[in-house]
């Protein structure tokens, strides 16, 4: 597989996300997920006869806080189109969409990629109805749900900008970040309110012209996004090596067995016969509009993560990881107003809440007032690194005062030289073997009995000092 | 007297002095419609039942001293236009059972006024045509000569007026399927100007060029009805919010010091000669009345006609796309290998001829490699016609022209070759295709008898000119 390396994936996604208005995109029926089927729709979302569309304003809205909050042109005349196809999920036979004039253009963000800051180009942005869902049913075949029928949507189309899984992965979660942060989706994966295309295709490393790109559609979690480019880019590099041509074609990704497989060729594809929708008015925004918008975007994950680096000392990379989540990010600034230690703050909530915390169904059961407790009293010596990590699972679990907690469980630090002193006599009495190790030059021998000795202290004993104190007593014991 | 001979103001008067009841109105329209329709075929469905509910609400809103010009008033609505409860067909077998869950705007205003519909009226199916031959229920006859065409697509609505059996009716208008049939029969017909009526709840055609519009036996009595259904809706995103007002307060005028324009492109090749000395004698009667007449030139109306059959057809291939059998409607019957298969069956048998034709043509325009060709060649067209209009309109109050270079042609007469009939929609297309208002109305008979039709063509929302032209021209030719 040496020849993989000689190689370089290029990327672009599709990312599709449902918009969190009240109402459908062209009428008044709701848009709650999970509803029994067919409740939440209306003449004008089954595309009966007769029905026309009445576009939400709000949902032109969303989609240019979208736009400019990823740094696109927004455009002060744009249009809708409509894409025919038939598919029994689509009522109309057609999608509202847009084809030439998008809402939003040229944008980008910024990624931490493996070399520092790179940044993705955003193509456009654009609005659009979803269609209904098919239910297979062994006793009655095949029916349809509209329900998701007019579901307002916007789609974010990518520049070919991104190399790796990595990138891919990275990239996604930045969308994700800032579309939360700008509350016009709630970026559901589970429930399909954000899902990604991704479209890819190799060229030899230092080659100008891209390759041919095969599409994967709606791939919905993390995982299966990184596993679907690893193994699709595998498959055309072999391809190619083999002598093979890759096809221009949309594949699946099957999640059973990760691998993807052909669905459609470019032959076969639909002509979609787009054409201006004559059933609405072109979409004409003014600048005072959407100057309105853009003063109701709040603070960015980018901003958020440079007042993090520059303030609070966090790295880049930590600063990026707690910014990916608008309510962690809040979290972090609100328990850091409490604790002179955001370093060690930042550190527990990555090790800790981030594991803990499902982003999108739970909420962070901790106080921040406690969090910042339990930073203060580690960056303070109070307590040491490892009781903090217990502490935070332990008020998950159960919060409460964090002072109170260390105290009831009597979980201080041990920085008694003395008793320290004491420890480390029995645990070198205890362990010959170890010191004539240790006589010997292997310093390793320590850990052992280093580790004893904060056993012995049932993990309290500060770690420095014991480590201070054990140094001297075994050089000691050298001469 | 006769009820059924009465014009919408003489019977409303007569129902609002309670001379007769709007009950009786209704029996009367019935009875006539039972004697005369088996020959005309001007009715798809009568909605007897809930005709004679709503004439007797008509009946309490007259004696509540709540009555509406409308009130009480007996009309046909085009089976395009959908009643709640109440089957729209559109004259196709794929929809030959369809009951809508909703009432078009239009079919509130009319429930509003309390007016009484008595039917719903045939039509080419989909209102593809321009004779009612195409509808997949019967063909409609034209009451003025029994073996020609009313016109089309309204050919039911303006057979019926034409016949007596209704005092108006509703059509709607993509190229002319108003004002033709109301020629070809000998009754006035209106176009209002795009977005003057709501289209929500006509099935659509072509969303850029439909517009829902009166048929009545006079100009006020067009006016009158235009008054009932025009007004912004917030459900329908083309529709134009504006003050209206009322469309007859000077039909009366006179068209003293107007300005009117004959564009010579109207009288060229193909115009029938009885039609042209028709519409040139009308053209020296509003002189006579005082207006001014000039010659004018629309030199891109040449091209409008191609132009109207790409826009239609490409906007008609994608609003019909959604007949496909899944939810409601004609479904073919048998075990389909592949959905594609159940969608080909469905609409094959759904669907007529001539509705295929277009949905074919369409299809074809809208493809990647001839959209620019022809969809967008077919819009710049549009911008130059309007633009064309609207030099004329700069200098001019209205336009006088025929309405069809022919009158009504035997049935069966022009089915073999679609372009020839297609011909026939040449001076109606330009007025949809800009989107302007556009009055038919009668200018006299050939040598057959048979009604010869002018048009009156004004500028966006100009509605009360064109009335106020057609009504003086009315009496002056009494």
């Amino acid at each position: 597989m040496n020849m993989i390396k000689d190689y370089e994936m290029v990327i672009g996604l599709e990312v599709h996300c449902e918009l969190g208005t009240k109402t459908k995109i062209f009428c008044g029926c709701p848009t709650t997920f999970g509803a029994e089927p067919n409740t939440q729709c209306c003449p004008v979302c089954m595309g009966m006869p007769g029905t026309l569309p009445v576009l939400n304003k709000q949902v032109v809205e969303y989609a240019i806080k979208a736009g400019i909050a990823t740094n696109c042109t927004i455009a002060e005349f744009s249009k809708q189109d409509r894409k025919n196809y038939f598919y029994p999920d689509l009522p109309k036979a057609y999608q509202i969409s847009q084809y030439d004039l998008p809402l939003c253009e040229h944008g980008w963000l910024e990624i931490e990629g493996e070399n520092g800051a790179k940044k993705i180009g955003i193509t456009r942005i654009h609005i659009e109805e979803d269609a209904g869902k098919l239910i297979h049913n062994d006793e009655y075949g095949t029916m349809v749900d509209c329900n998701r029928c007019g579901v307002p949507l916007i789609e974010i189309v990518s520049e070919p900008d991104i190399r790796s899984a990595e990138e891919a992965i990275a990239y996604f979660k930045k969308l994700r970040a800032i579309i939360l942060y700008t509350g016009i989706s709630d970026c559901k994966m589970q429930e399909g309110s954000m899902r990604c295309d991704v479209n890819l295709s190799v060229r030899k490393k230092g080659a100008e012209k891209f390759g041919t790109r095969t599409e994967m559609k709606n791939l919905n979690s993390f995982t299966f996004i990184q596993k679907a480019i690893e193994y699709e880019y595998k498959r055309q590099v072999e391809e190619i090596e083999k002598g093979g041509t890759i096809v221009q074609e949309t594949r699946r990704y099957d999640q059973n067995s990760g691998k993807t497989y052909s669905m459609r060729k470019k032959e076969d594809a639909n002509d979609y016969r787009y054409f201006p929708d004559p059933d609405l008015a072109p979409i004409v925004t003014s600048k005072a509009k959407m100057e309105e918008i853009k003063n109701s975007i709040p603070t960015l994950p980018d901003e958020r993560k440079k007042v993090y680096v520059g303030r609070y000392g966090l790295t880049p990379y930590d600063a990026e990881l707690i910014t990916n989540d608008l309510s962690t990010a809040d979290y972090f600034e609100e328990a850091a107003k409490n604790t002179e230690y955001p370093k060690i703050l930042a550190n527990l909530i990555i090790s800790e809440i981030m594991k803990l915390y499902d982003s999108e169904n739970g909420e962070i059961t901790v106080e921040p007032l406690h969090m910042a407790q339990i930073a203060q009293m580690q960056g303070s010596g109070e307590i040491n690194s490892s009781v903090a990590r217990k502490v935070v699972k332990a008020l998950w679990e159960n919060d409460e005062d964090a002072a109170e907690y260390v105290k009831r469980n009597d979980l201080a630090q041990i920085n008694d030289e003395g008793i320290l002193r004491a420890y480390i006599k029995e645990a070198i009495e205890k362990n010959p073997k170890s010191i004539e190790d240790y006589k010997k030059g292997k310093t390793a021998a320590a850990k052992a009995i280093m580790g004893q000795v904060m056993g012995r202290t049932q993990g309290r004993g500060n770690p420095i000092l014991i480590d201070k104190l054990l140094t001297e007593a075994l050089e000691s014991l050298k001469q | 007297m006769n009820i059924t001979d009465l014009t919408v103001k003489e019977l409303s008067e007569k129902l609002h002095k309670r001379e007769i009841s709007a009950v009786d109105a209704a029996e009367e329209y019935f009875s006539k419609i039972e004697n005369t329709d088996d020959e005309i075929g001007a009715f798809v469905r009568l909605t007897r039942e809930a005709a004679l509910k709503q004439a007797e609400n008509a009946d309490k809103a007259i004696a509540e001293g709540s009555a509406a010009a409308l009130t009480g008033i007996p009309y046909g609505m085009k089976d395009n236009i959908c009643t709640r409860g109440s089957i729209t067909s559109c004259a196709s077998k794929m929809l030959e059972n369809f009951v809508p869950p909703f009432d078009a705007f239009v079919t509130k205003k009319m429930q509003e006024a309390n007016a009484v519909m008595l039917g719903k009226m045939n039509m080419d199916e989909f209102a593809m045509g321009s004779t009612t031959e195409n509808s997949a229920f019967h063909v409609t006859k034209n009451p003025r000569d029994t073996s020609c065409v009313p016109g089309g697509s309204s050919g039911g609505s303006a057979a019926a007026v034409a016949a007596g059996e209704t005092a108006f009716a509703l059509g709607s208008d993509t190229g002319g399927s108003i004002r033709q049939p109301a020629a070809f029969c000998g009754v006035v017909g209106l176009k209002p100007t795009y977005g003057t009526v709501s289209r929500n709840g006509l099935v659509a055609f072509a969303s850029s060029l439909d517009q829902i519009g009166p048929l009545a036996r006079t100009v006020e009595d067009a006016a009158i009805i235009l008054n009932a259904i025009a007004g912004h809706d917030p459900l329908d995103s083309t529709s134009v919010d504006r003050e209206y007002g009322d469309f007859t307060a000077d039909i009366g005028m006179g068209v003293k010091g107007m300005k009117a324009a004959l564009p010579k492109e109207y009288f060229g090749q193909g115009i029938h000669p009885e039609i042209k000395e028709a519409v040139m004698n009308a053209a020296k009667a509003f002189e006579k009345m005082g207006a001014e007449i000039e010659e004018v030139s629309i030199p891109a109306m040449e091209y409008a006609l191609p132009a109207y059959y790409v826009i239609s057809s490409s906007e008609a291939s994608s609003n019909l796309a959604r007949f496909d059998g899944v939810r409601y409607g004609y479904r073919a019957q048998g075990d389909f290998e592949e959905m594609d298969d159940f969608y080909k069956n469905t609409r094959s048998e759904g669907f007529g001829k001539e509705v295929k034709r277009r949905i074919m043509l369409g299809s074809f325009a809208l493809s990647s490699g001839y959209y620019d060709a022809y969809y967008k060649k077919a819009l710049q067209v549009r911008t130059l016609i309007i633009n064309d209009f609207n030099s004329v309109f700069e200098k001019h109050d209205f336009i006088i022209s025929p309405v069809a270079p022919t009158t009504a042609y035997k049935i069966g007469e022009k089915t073999a070759d679609p372009v020839e009939m297609y011909l026939g929609d040449i001076y109606t297309v330009p007025v949809n295709i800009a989107g302007l208002p556009g009055l038919s109305m009668p200018c006299g008979k050939d040598g057959n008898g048979l009604p010869i039709g002018m048009q009156l063509i004004g500028k966006a929302f100009s509605e009360s000119t064109l009335l106020r032209a057609g009504y003086a021209y009315e009496n002056y030719a009494g």
